[in-house]
């Protein structure tokens, strides 16, 4: 079985309000696999279900092949978006409770958590309490009570909001450690930016439905409509861009003209760009061509603005 | 099994470390003795200060009748004119000046007769000389009527009605208010537990939303297990802060009355006793019965009355504070708890007051029966009831059956109502409530 979790045609309602509507998806094992949708599309709801927090009216969740059961919540590390500590207690006590609930023993535990807090250099906060701690060391903390009973799946729900620029920093390269150490990971948010470099493979929830899902590579290829950025060193910009115009019959209104530099997007019809290449080369100079990849969110919104005609 | 232990540990140790928990279960004690010895203290001030009343007596009466007391004392005036007392009695500083004036008829005297003071007299001196004037009249009326006083004597005789129970058992004017302030006893502290505890469950419940520490606790554990732990673990915190203000407050009155020798007896330990409950015990220890009270208080059926309490103690608590814990979750602040509390207050209030007044007037009439019978009362009416046995002229065994199944049934009832708004609430966030609202959340 090479799929960590599988669901299939989840539905989930509370009162006259559809939360999730038949969603189904398939999460690789050993990927990173991106859950991505505007606040309110019904991510949370998904991963609590996952979580065994709430139950699906109907649809079934498969957990490494087998239903969902109690046993599998000690094999899943959640760090929810709402997420906090008692702050009357101290940070290591706290966190060998937490992971007690986990499963994990008293003396396991407190070995495994010597071990993150040395490696993430946090080892003399184990007697402070948690009201003297800043929101990040906080952040800090829920990681490592996360990840600490080794899950096999590892849910994270807008994991970088609360760190600076550093400590997010530190936290991604931990969880591609995890990656490379064979770890499952669910990564939901909805500044898709910010995972998006992250992710092998995502899914779009919209309006409590899924409208996109798969790898993310095939999905930019699918995406790309054949818009190129070009870079050209040429004194008269405005004879080329009328020339172009004219010559590959295509409008280009997008264009900035400055100290004999002209920058343009294109579109094409094909992805064949060895005509416009050759017609460049004769006429200027080439900084830079490249083609541009749709980022998830232009994805996202093309895919909203698409389902919305198609209605 | 493993997780409810664990949860129950961090609760209880979570309240016991709590500083003003701390400090409320040292300082208590030390509160309510002190309280006790301030007002044993005062009481005794109050009783200390002699009154000196002068006494200018014209009249050929009352010669032998005004007797000195700790409270007051007498200076009797002799040959000197209304005016000439008036100026003594003030120039000695004394409290008052009773003048009786001359005359051969009693009633006339009597008529006649003033109190000098100068300020507002209190009423308990004044009460001791209408007394010696009463007696006074009153032997005279007796002698116009050619009555001795030895036959008056022999027809001023208190009467009270024996009682028993159709097996025979004899029975004490003023033991049923007795059995019920016993009773009554175990009532309040059942709801002060419920009241103080409830409200403990139900802050920590509102900390743990609102420190948003509660998702990631319920990703490893159920919601029931978290807020039957949290239960629990706080009655526990409860129980241990009880036996600590007995334990030290029973210490701590001992060795004040030890080392300062205060006499509690200023103390009025009784204040809700009825008039006629007091008198009852007055005139039973005069007359030597204050033995077979003491008997009577022994064959109380404690054991049963102690398991009873153990069992309407557990399970009232677990209803009303499985409550709290949902109002708990329901709301994101403890200023949005006030309209769900009152409704959880007023059956207890209801239970007590409710209780007081009929099960003392009659343990086993209608109301009395009814409010023990509906389970949202019955841990504190039943208890009331109960120290007059099981049975035969105490609680019948059916109504007794019925009201802890009524009980448990509610229990069940209502922790698994609870535990549904419990699971819905913990994870709202930003939104006040309305009855209609939890309604909903029933039925997710």
């Amino acid at each position: 079985m090479d799929k960590i979790l599988v669901a299939k045609d989840v539905t989930k309602r509370f009162g006259n309000h559809t939360a999730l509507n038949k969603v189904s998806l398939e999460i690789p094992k050993n990927s990173i696999y991106g859950l991505l949708g505007p606040n309110g599309a019904g991510k949370t709801t998904l991963i609590r279900i996952i979580n065994q927090i709430t139950y699906p009216d109907t649809g079934q969740v498969l957990f490494d092949g087998k239903p969902l059961e109690p046993k599998h919540i000690s094999m899943i590390g959640y760090l929810p978006e709402e997420r906090g500590l008692y702050k009357s207690m101290k940070v290591g006590e706290q966190a060998l409770y937490l992971a007690q609930l986990k499963g994990l023993g008293k003396v396991e535990a407190k070995t495994r958590l010597k071990f993150w807090f040395d490696k993430l250099e946090i080892g003399d906060w184990w007697n402070k309490k948690v009201q003297e701690l800043s929101k990040g060391m906080a952040q800090k903390i829920q990681f490592i009570v996360t990840v600490l009973h080794e899950p096999k799946l590892l849910i994270f729900d807008e994991p970088f909001s609360g760190f600076d620029p550093i400590n997010a920093n530190i936290i991604k390269d931990e969880i591609l450690q995890l990656k490379e150490g064979g770890t499952s990971i669910i990564f939901s948010t909805h500044r898709m930016e910010s995972v998006e470099e992250l992710c092998e493979y995502i899914a779009l929830i919209h309006e409590s439905n899924k409208i996109l899902d798969g790898k993310l590579s095939d999905i930019k290829k699918a995406y790309k409509n054949n818009v190129f950025r070009v870079g050209l060193c040429t004194d008269n910009g405005n004879v080329l861009v009328n020339e172009l115009m004219d010559k590959f019959n295509i409008k280009m209104p997008n264009y900035v003209i400055e100290d004999s530099q002209l920058d343009f997007n294109i579109q094409l019809p094909s992805s064949d760009t060895r005509e416009l290449l050759t017609y460049l080369a004769s006429k200027a100079n080439i900084n830079h061509f490249e083609e541009t990849v749709p980022s998830a969110n232009d994805i996202f919104i093309q895919t909203v603005k698409n389902k919305n005609v198609d209605e | 099994m493993n997780k409810l232990m664990l949860i129950i540990k961090r609760e209880y140790l979570a309240k016991v470390r709590n500083k003003s928990f701390v400090i409320m279960t040292f300082l208590s004690p030390i509160l309510i003795v002190g309280m006790i010895v301030l007002i044993a203290y005062l009481a005794k001030i109050n009783d200390n200060e002699t009154r000196v009343i002068g006494i200018l007596n014209e009249s050929n009466f009352f010669s032998n009748d005004f007797n000195s007391t700790e409270a007051t004392s007498f200076v009797v005036f002799r040959n000197i004119t209304l005016e000439e007392a008036k100026d003594s009695t003030t120039n000695m500083g004394y409290y008052g000046l009773l003048h009786i004036p001359l005359n051969d008829n009693l009633e006339t005297v009597s008529a006649n007769s003033f109190f000098y003071s100068k300020e507002t007299p209190n009423t308990s001196v004044l009460d001791k000389l209408e007394d010696v004037f009463q007696a006074r009249l009153q032997k005279k009326k007796l002698q116009d009527l050619g009555v001795s006083t030895e036959d008056y004597a022999s027809i001023d005789n208190r009467f009270e009605i024996s009682t028993a129970t159709f097996s025979g058992e004899q029975n004490l004017k003023g033991l049923t208010e007795m059995k019920a302030i016993i009773g009554g006893a175990f009532g309040y502290l059942i709801m002060m537990f419920i009241i103080i505890y409830g409200g403990f469950v139900m802050r920590s419940v509102i900390e743990e939303k609102t420190s948003r520490i509660i998702e990631v606790i319920i990703s490893s554990v159920k919601p029931f297990q978290l807020m039957l732990g949290k239960i629990i673990g706080t009655s526990f915190a409860g129980v241990t802060q009880f036996a600590i203000w007995i334990i030290s407050a029973s210490l701590l009155l001992f060795a004040v009355v030890y080392f300062f020798d205060i006499d509690l007896g200023g103390v009025n330990t009784t204040p809700n006793l009825p008039m006629d409950t007091a008198t009852t015990i007055e005139s039973a220890q005069s007359n030597g019965k204050m033995q077979l009270y003491i008997n009577e208080l022994v064959k109380i059926p404690w054991f049963m009355l102690i398991t009873f309490f153990v069992i309407y103690f557990i399970l009232g608590y677990l209803i009303y504070s499985s409550i709290y814990a949902a109002i708990g979750a329901a709301v994101d602040n403890e200023t949005d708890t006030q309209q769900f509390i009152f409704p959880i207050i007023l059956p207890l209030m209801l239970a007590i007051y409710v209780g007081f007044f009929s099960v003392f007037s009659n343990p086993h009439g209608p109301i009395a029966v009814a409010f023990s019978l509906f389970p949202l009362t019955s841990p504190i009416v039943m208890l009331m009831r109960l120290p007059g046995g099981i049975g035969d002229g105490g609680v019948p065994l059916w109504q007794l059956l019925t009201s802890i199944i009524l009980l448990i049934g509610t229990f069940m009832a209502i922790v698994w109502l609870a535990a549904k708004i419990y699971r819905i609430g913990i994870l709202m966030y930003g939104k006040k409530p309305t009855y209609k609202e939890l309604i909903k959340w029933l039925r997710y």
